[in-house]
């Protein structure tokens, strides 16, 4: 067994597992890249080190700094642990509607949390650290939504990991967050294999916390123009919170703990294998389901979980 | 051809609080037209002056957005539900 002089060198090189068994299709195979696996906890921790790395090396960021960002999690979380290790101050944007796990894990790493109105989802998170950063210009703003090295940590790393260990991939399947996994893994197996096909996985936004007083206050993340996130994309397909669950819960019964946004990634995956006659579907699981016990996924009554879950930030 | 559109909350107050409605056509470019015609109050946030999909709006057929589809040429066929939804951020 190999030793490792940084816990941020366990960034990365995550499992891909075969869970063809949940395969709808038996001439499809299904394999799911377990981003879990991370030492934060979930596929964030890659752009969280590509982010912070990028900012070093451009001068933009020194010992000592401060960071701000706005996240509904996962990113806050990949950022507190690069932070912490690396010696930076981290306030993170978060919406109050997280699940309590989300919220502990900033503590853990010593991150400082600044909270925004549930009722205004994510989106709201991204207003109002705008809003601090214009009053604070000397803590540096990564922006994930904007940042080019959030895409490139997958065009470099997820994407020829993928491209690694199955060659053979026909379908690739990712949800659509800041659509960082899905434009840098996206354009890298494209290059490789031109017919291979993007398919997008978005949740719809829950009624209570997609927080717009008009359509106008609807947000495209920057990243997603720029980097021509609706030519590279074939297909993006919708997955409601019951679906997610179920999913979620079928994936532990062969095994795989995910969260819930890894059963929606799957829901997608199984809709994706039923409209085609063969290929084999590479599905990312964004994080471990460590961080949903509190939301009672795999135990409590579906109907009661449903509700809850359109009233909470799960992606 | 006569389907059912969900709306989002922000459009529920164009049309008297309900959060679906019943528009026709036989793709998603003459609903929407239906949609903004029986609802006045929706020109604008749903299809632009040039009539083209707002930017911030995603139209699905069932569970397919339009966009990766064949944008507001899409089919709708009998039975299938169009859903409205904002564009929000995530991650």
């Amino acid at each position: 067994m190999a030793t490792f002089s940084s816990i941020l060198d366990l960034i990365g090189n995550t499992p891909l597992v075969d869970v063809s068994a949940l395969s709808p299709n038996r001439d499809v195979r299904i394999l799911i890249k377990l981003e879990g696996q991370n030492p934060g906890g979930s596929v964030k921790d890659r752009i969280a080190l590509s982010m912070v790395e990028d900012a070093e090396k451009e001068g933009r960021l020194s010992p000592g700094d401060i960071l701000l960002e706005p996240s509904s999690g996962n990113t806050g979380i990949g950022l507190a642990l690069v932070a912490r290790v690396k010696g930076y101050h981290l306030k993170v944007v978060l919406p109050s509607n997280v699940s309590i796990e989300r919220r502990q894990l900033l503590h853990v790493w010593g991150a400082e949390v600044i909270e925004s109105p549930g009722s205004e989802g994510s989106n709201g998170a991204v207003r109002m650290a705008e809003r601090i950063h214009g009053e604070h210009p000397e803590w540096v703003f990564l922006y994930q939504y904007a940042n080019a090295a959030n895409p490139r940590a997958h065009y470099e790393g997820t994407g020829p990991e993928i491209w690694r260990d199955c060659p053979e991939v026909t379908h690739f399947v990712a949800g659509l967050g800041t659509s960082g996994t899905l434009l840098g893994v996206g354009r890298f197996l494209k290059e490789r294999n031109p017919a291979v096909e993007i398919w997008a996985v978005e949740p719809p936004a829950g009624e209570m916390v997609d927080g717009l007083r008009n359509l106008d206050d609807g947000y495209i993340p920057p990243i997603f123009v720029d980097l021509g996130g609706e030519e590279l994309l074939d297909r993006k397909t919708m997955v409601g919170p019951r679906q997610s669950v179920e999913w979620t819960r079928r994936l532990a019964e062969v095994g795989v703990f995910a969260g819930i946004s890894s059963g929606a990634a799957m829901a997608g995956a199984a809709k994706c294998a039923q409209a085609i006659d063969s290929g084999v579907i590479v599905v990312v699981s964004a994080d471990g389901g460590w961080k949903y016990l509190s939301t009672g996924a795999w135990t409590d009554d579906l109907d009661t979980v449903v509700e809850r879950a359109k009233r909470t930030i799960y992606f | 051809m006569a389907v059912e559109v969900r709306l989002p909350t922000v459009l529920r107050q164009h049309a008297g609080g309900r959060s679906a409605v019943i528009a026709e056509g036989s793709t998603i470019g003459e609903v929407l037209n239906d949609l903004v015609r029986n609802y006045p109050g929706m020109a604008g946030q749903v299809l632009t002056e040039d009539g083209t999909l707002h930017r911030f709006v995603n139209v699905y057929v069932d569970d397919d957005d339009v966009r990766y589809l064949d944008q507001l040429d899409t089919k709708v066929a009998d039975g299938v539900t169009v859903s409205i939804l904002p564009a929000v951020a995530g991650g």
